[in-house]
């Protein structure tokens, strides 16, 4: 257990780095043979030569790449300083970087976004088990009546409608025209209750969409395992149909689902982009897509980095998780 | 026509119970799909005393399995959809409760006690999430209220009997963890927990090695005679129920074509398919002058069953009665003279005897 | 019973479903609106005058925008809207009148006491601080402070993104290195300024510049305090000495101001200074800022670049909604130009063929209409700029309709009776400019002049179209562009646009490339001029000339409709800020 948690932590480390000199690979080496350079992304309106030349020199563009990934790859592990002349900016580790447009560290960038992801992310999460895996029970329980059609049509339309769009006809309904709720994110420590009420739309849009997505799923799976041998085992040894699906059924119907729900939950935590930018959420999702329109460069990588660091992570929960569940499979 | 007023003032009148342990009387299994009403059992009768074994025979889709599960009343549970519910009718006396007509809620308690069933695949028919112990303990506790500690001592118990080595360690193991046999084993353990009164075992061996097929028979034997349950043994091969059954039940189309005590059924089979079952079934203790005989043809199909005598498309000898009658009248299940030995043939009686002790006996 | 029809199931499953239809036939929307109680001033009432005058202090005035500054620091930032806001928390010795409309554009003394000292050769400029100017550490502002701040932005190596102008006219030859590398000790090394004491600064230019007040008017030209200055960073926090001073500032996410109490009322002539806190929020849902403004969360957007269609729409069709509407001229033309190095645009007649092909009224429909586009625009030079003449119009396109005829009279002397092939270029993010691209190709088609319409990427203008060889190369016959002055003289919006000298490599904007002697000595003229109705006058000739060098095709003198909520006060649009509000006035009721 323990020789297979360092290896698969070692496989992290090593898929990060290539993930992270990818990363740089996209954003530094590739624009300089279409011959683009990032300098100029970081300079204003007023292109002065020396400018770039200062960009250049504080982000150290001139090094060869593989300095500058590990420069970075250093920053990340004991902190960098950014020199340019007299002004020294310090990035302390872990340094993902140093936005040159805002001027700030990433990583605080980011440890100042990832509550708000994490806090949409679980809440959406809580609920769209709930409303996903009970829907998803029923219609399966239920195949073919009437409360199952509803159910599977409702679940098609949230799969095939954008968050954009449910989002927005939320925010029409409950915020302008209601007036039910504000619907503006303020943290936690300000103010708890104004917090769940700005989070609130944002659950439930991010939560249909991925309710609609695990209805389907729990459906689809728990259909199979209702035909399987050991549920009419189960019921031939007079247990109660609540036990039957509620304890043996739903063990198995879990295991897909959790799968899924790792890679969705890792994926989120990255950045639920179109909900965050949608509902205005101060999360990851709104910080990448602030910066790739700026093309600040430090910032994306950041974020995709930190995105799939959470994927690879969210894996290996999965994957031991699974050894929890599935007494058959052995981590080794 | 003696034989059929014999036949019917030998049971009890519809409604009351019998003196049979297990009555089955006219029992119906209707699956009503989109494609048509499948007739799966269509009117079998049957009973067995405590302490007796069944044992029914068929091939696949004959109806032996859903005859199985109706009495155990599993058709009725998990039908949480209204259209496509299963049709049953007829009548399941088991120690004088009727089955058929009782509360699910009244049947649920008596499953896993008074009656239990073993599967054919063991692997399958155990939960692979669980350890075979809770599995054990939860088939105990759902009808004994005893503590876990108590039920495991129980599970133990059971796995010793059943002849798993070491069971006070292995009761922590998981289902994939067993071989084959030891599954089977687990399975019986499980199925026994609670001194059933009535043990179904459909298929236990299918899914077996040969070798370890003879082990779970003797184990299946042995166990009756301590506990003195009926069994009933449900195998689309006659080899599993020759040593095994009091009484054989041969099943075609949903239907019971013949049934008799096993001694007379293997010695005097009295229809052309039990003879066709006889052909193809492996003898280990004598060399066979010919090969395998299988039934030819395929199963019959239970949406439109065959008129007349349901066996008539795959039956050599269905010219053998004078005019059309195999074609359009079902043949009723009648004595064949021997006592309780009943088979429903258009065929009489000598043409029957002469045809299975000229033709097919000296083959097998 | 234990069947799981049981009323948990039920309850999940029921509650599932009514949720997941609330949510997708909620489309319509609908439903009955919340209003402010409070009507509005008006349509287009602060374009007129100040509205709900009011010396009310107190209350938190509310911004909200989808886009944050290119930077807070006062030599960096470039974003027009910085500018606005910029006067909140640091002062210049000479500012903008806070006066409404075009009357903003005059200068008015800030830190100074009163506007430059001109010498006769107009060379030299000196002012003298007023007394009670201070930082908010309550140390005074002194003429050292401002002199370094405008040395910053010699250092583009730290600091860059900042105008240039003053490093342009006032160390043309690029000597001074900035106060990073600056070996004096006390940093202040450059020559062309001088303190002789704490309360006089003199400017030495080399080359008399009629428009340098204009210059030091702009943020650029802050003073900072030199043991204030984080440098690259300054932007996150700079330092105040204006009436209001960063609390808290988190880049694209929120902005808080509050009351910096060393500010003296009385050393401060422009600055109303009512609320007591000023807020600003990042969006990022751009049409949520839209409803948010309207439903009255917020006050203004901080960006001002006008409401998006569908807020646009709802707000215009609403007599309640529309009295908190003003419709702002911006200061911006948009047009098509014709770089003169591809051919057959070198001649003359053939750019006149365009422009006399081209459908006025179907450019301004596409730019949005008379409100949300602007009027249509005759001429180069914006209404708002001494010299301009909007009814100058030699061209005809204020009749809005295509001259057919003349532009075949135009293609028969260009020696192209049969019309000819080019491109237009657009910039591939701008809906708007490719609408008015196909509207020109539309027009141009009619007269035998086959367009074709090539969408670069935006984000790419200073290489693409900044590039002359870039231009010449990818044959752009016409290019679609816009243009706003960074300070309101016929210098600031012109002459990048039409001085021959002002052709660069790249981040070009004299697209045409024109380079006419009798223009470019118009532009020498008119910067020697201290006058500026002089100055004025000499502009509108020079306008005259590139009307008749046929090189431009003018779409529209843009206009916004920008919202403002009930709850403002002392509320005007300001010529000088673009047709925003002066936010330096604003209160809240």
């Amino acid at each position: 257990m323990l020789a297979y948690l360092i290896r698969r932590l070692t496989a992290v480390i090593v898929m990060l780095l290539v993930v992270t000199l990818v990363t740089f690979g996209i954003f530094f080496v590739f624009p300089k043979m279409t011959g683009a350079d990032p300098a100029l992304y970081f300079v204003g309106k007023q292109s002065d030569p020396a400018a770039i030349e200062g960009i250049r020199q504080k982000m150290g563009l001139d090094d060869p790449v593989l300095v500058q990934f590990g420069k970075f790859v250093v920053g990340l592990v004991a902190g960098r300083e950014y020199v340019n002349g007299s002004d020294i900016t310090s990035c302390a580790a872990p340094c993902f970087g140093y936005s040159f447009k805002t001027e700030q560290a990433v990583w605080p960038v980011l440890l100042d976004r990832m509550p708000v992801t994490f806090a949409l992310a679980a809440g959406a999460c809580l609920l769209w088990l709930l409303i996903g895996l009970s829907t998803g029970v029923v219609s399966a329980l239920k195949r073919g009546t009437v409360i199952d059609r509803i159910a599977m049509s409702t679940a098609l339309a949230g799969v095939s409608l954008p968050i954009y769009f449910t989002g927005l006809i939320s925010l029409a309904v409950f915020v302008y025209a209601l007036d039910w709720i504000n619907g503006e994110y303020v943290p936690f420590a300000e103010n708890p209750a104004e917090w769940f009420g700005g989070l609130l739309l944002p659950w439930i849009t991010l939560a249909f969409l991925y309710a609609a997505m695990y209805a389907r799923l729990t459906r689809a799976t728990m259909l199979e395992v209702l035909g399987e041998d050991y549920i009419r085992t189960a019921r031939a040894k007079g247990l109660g149909e609540r036990t039957v699906i509620g304890k043996h059924a739903m063990r198995s119907t879990m295991t897909p689902i959790l799968t899924v729900l790792g890679l969705d939950l890792g994926a989120l935590v990255g950045g639920a982009v179109l909900t965050e930018t949608t509902f205005n959420l101060p999360g990851m999702g709104t910080a990448a897509i602030k910066a790739i329109g700026d093309r600040d460069l430090p910032i994306i990588i950041g974020v995709t980095l930190v995105a799939a660091l959470a994927i690879v992570v969210a894996n290996l929960v999965v994957d031991m998780l699974y050894a929890v569940i599935d007494p058959r499979v052995r981590l080794s | 026509m003696t034989d059929l007023t014999l036949t019917k003032a030998a049971e009890p009148p519809a409604g009351r119970p019998g003196t049979a342990f297990l009555d089955v009387r006219d029992l119906k299994v209707h699956f009503p799909t989109d494609d048509g009403l499948v007739k799966s059992v269509d009117g079998l009768t049957f009973s067995l005393e405590k302490g007796k074994t069944l044992g029914i025979v068929g091939e696949s889709g004959s109806g032996k399995s859903v005859t199985s599960l109706a009495v155990m009343g599993l058709h009725r549970v998990g039908q949480y959809n209204k259209r496509n519910k299963v049709r049953i009718s007829g009548e399941i006396w088991l120690d004088g409760k009727e089955l058929v007509s009782a509360p699910q809620e009244d049947v649920r308690r008596l499953r896993g006690r008074e009656m239990s069933m073993i599967f054919q695949d063991p692997l399958s028919a155990l939960h692979p999430y669980f350890t075979v112990g809770a599995q054990i303990v939860e088939a105990y506790r759902v009808h004994h209220d005893v503590t876990k500690k108590v039920a495991r001592k129980r599970a133990v118990e059971m796995l010793d009997r059943v002849g798993i080595p070491q069971p006070d360690k292995r009761v922590d193991d998981y289902p994939h963890q067993f071989s084959g046999g030891m599954r089977q084993r687990v399975m019986i353990a499980m199925s026994l927990v609670n001194n059933p009164e009535l043990l179904i075992a459909d298929e236990p061996t299918t899914a077996l090695d040969v070798t370890v097929q003879a082990q779970i028979l003797d184990l299946i034997r042995d166990l009756q005679k301590e506990f003195g349950s009926a069994v009933v043994v449900i195998t689309h091969d006659l080899g599993v129920v020759a040593e095994l059954a009091d009484d054989i039940l041969v099943m075609y189309g949903g239907r019971c074509v013949e049934r008799g005590p096993a001694e007379e059924v293997f010695t005097r089979p009295q229809h052309p398919y039990t003879w066709g079952l006889l052909g193809s079934m492996p003898r280990l203790d004598r060399e066979r002058t010919d090969r395998l005989m299988p039934v030819k043809g395929s199963p019959p199909s239970l949406i439109n069953v065959p008129s007349g005598c349901a066996f008539h498309p795959r039956c050599p000898y269905a010219d053998v009665p004078k005019g059309n009658v195999t074609r359009t009248e079902r043949p009723e299940l009648r004595e064949t003279g021997s006592g309780g030995h009943f088979s429903a043939c258009h065929m009489d009686r000598a043409e029957r005897t002469r045809i299975w002790s000229e033709e097919i006996a000296p083959k097998l | 019973m234990t069947s799981p029809r049981s009323k948990k199931f039920r309850t999940a499953a029921g509650t599932a479903v009514v949720l997941a239809a609330l949510l997708s036939t909620a489309a319509c929307g609908g439903g009955t609106e919340s209003k402010d109680d409070k009507a509005g001033a008006g349509f287009n009432a602060a374009t007129k005058g100040v509205i709900n005058k009011s010396d009310a202090k107190g209350g938190t005035l509310k911004f909200i925008g989808t886009q944050d500054a290119d930077s807070w620091d006062p030599q960096r930032g470039y974003y027009g809207f910085m500018w606005d806001f910029a006067r909140y928390y640091t002062r210049q010795l000479v500012s903008y009148t806070p006066e409404p409309g075009s009357k903003s554009t005059s200068l008015t003394p800030d830190l100074a006491t009163g506007l430059a000292e001109v010498s006769d050769d107009g060379k030299t400029y000196k002012y003298t601080l007023r007394d009670g100017i201070t930082w908010e550490d309550g140390s005074p502002v002194t003429s050292q402070d401002i002199k370094y701040g405008i040395e910053r932005a010699w250092a583009q190596d730290v600091i860059s993104g900042g105008p240039v102008y003053l490093m342009n006219v006032l160390d043309p030859k690029g000597e001074y290195k900035g106060p990073y590398k600056d070996k004096s000790k006390d940093k202040l090394g450059l020559k062309a300024i001088e303190t002789p004491d704490e309360k006089t600064i003199v400017f030495k230019l080399p080359e008399p510049n009629g428009d340098f007040e204009q210059m030091l008017a702009m943020p650029a030209a802050s003073p900072v305090k030199q043991d204030k200055d984080t440098k690259s960073k300054y932007g996150l926090k700079p330092f105040s000495n204006g009436p209001y001073k960063f609390d808290s500032y988190t880049p694209n996410k929120s902005m808080v101001l509050v009351r910096n109490p060393e500010w003296k009322k009385d050393s401060d002539p422009i600055r109303a200074a009512l609320p007591d806190r000023i807020t600003v929020t990042f969006t990022t849902n751009a049409d949520d800022m839209d409803n948010r403004l309207l439903k009255g969360d917020y006050d203004l957007d901080i960006n001002a670049t006008g409401l998006g269609q569908a807020a646009r729409a709802k707000a215009l069709q609403d007599e309640d909604y529309k009295a908190n509407l003003d419709n702002p001229q911006t200061g911006f033309i948009r047009y098509a130009v014709f770089p003169q190095t591809v051919k057959p645009l070198d001649n003359i007649e053939c750019r006149k063929a365009i422009i006399y092909a081209a459908d006025p009224k179907s450019l301004q429909n596409a730019r949005g209409g008379p409100q949300a586009g602007g009027d249509i625009a005759a001429n180069m030079l914006p209404p708002a700029i001494k010299g301009a003449d909007p009814k100058y119009d030699p061209y005809n396109l204020l009749d809005g309709k295509p001259d057919v005829a003349k532009a075949k009279e135009a293609l028969k002397a260009c020696g192209k009776p049969d019309g000819f092939s080019t491109t237009i270029a657009v910039r591939n993010n701008k809906p708007i400019e490719i609408a008015t691209a196909e509207s020109m190709q539309n027009a141009l088609g009619k007269v035998g002049i086959k367009a074709q319409i090539d969408q670069f990427d935006g984000a790419q203008t200073a290489s693409v179209i900044g590039s002359p060889k870039v231009v010449k190369d990818k044959g752009y016959g016409i290019i679609i562009m816009g243009w706003g002055a960074d300070f309101p003289t016929g210098q600031g919006f012109s002459q990048p646009l039409v001085d021959g000298r002002f052709i660069l490599e790249s981040g070009n904007n004299n697209f045409s490339e024109l380079d006419d002697k009798e223009i470019n000595g118009l532009f020498d003229k008119a910067l020697k001029e201290t006058d500026p109705e002089a100055a004025g006058a000499i502009y509108g000739e020079m306008n005259k000339k590139v009307s008749e060098a046929a090189v431009y095709l003018p779409f529209t003198h843009e206009k916004n409709i920008i919202w403002r909520s009930s709850r403002l006060t002392n509320v005007y649009t300001a010529d000088s800020y673009n047709g925003r509000y002066d936010y330096a006035s604003l209160g809240v009721k």
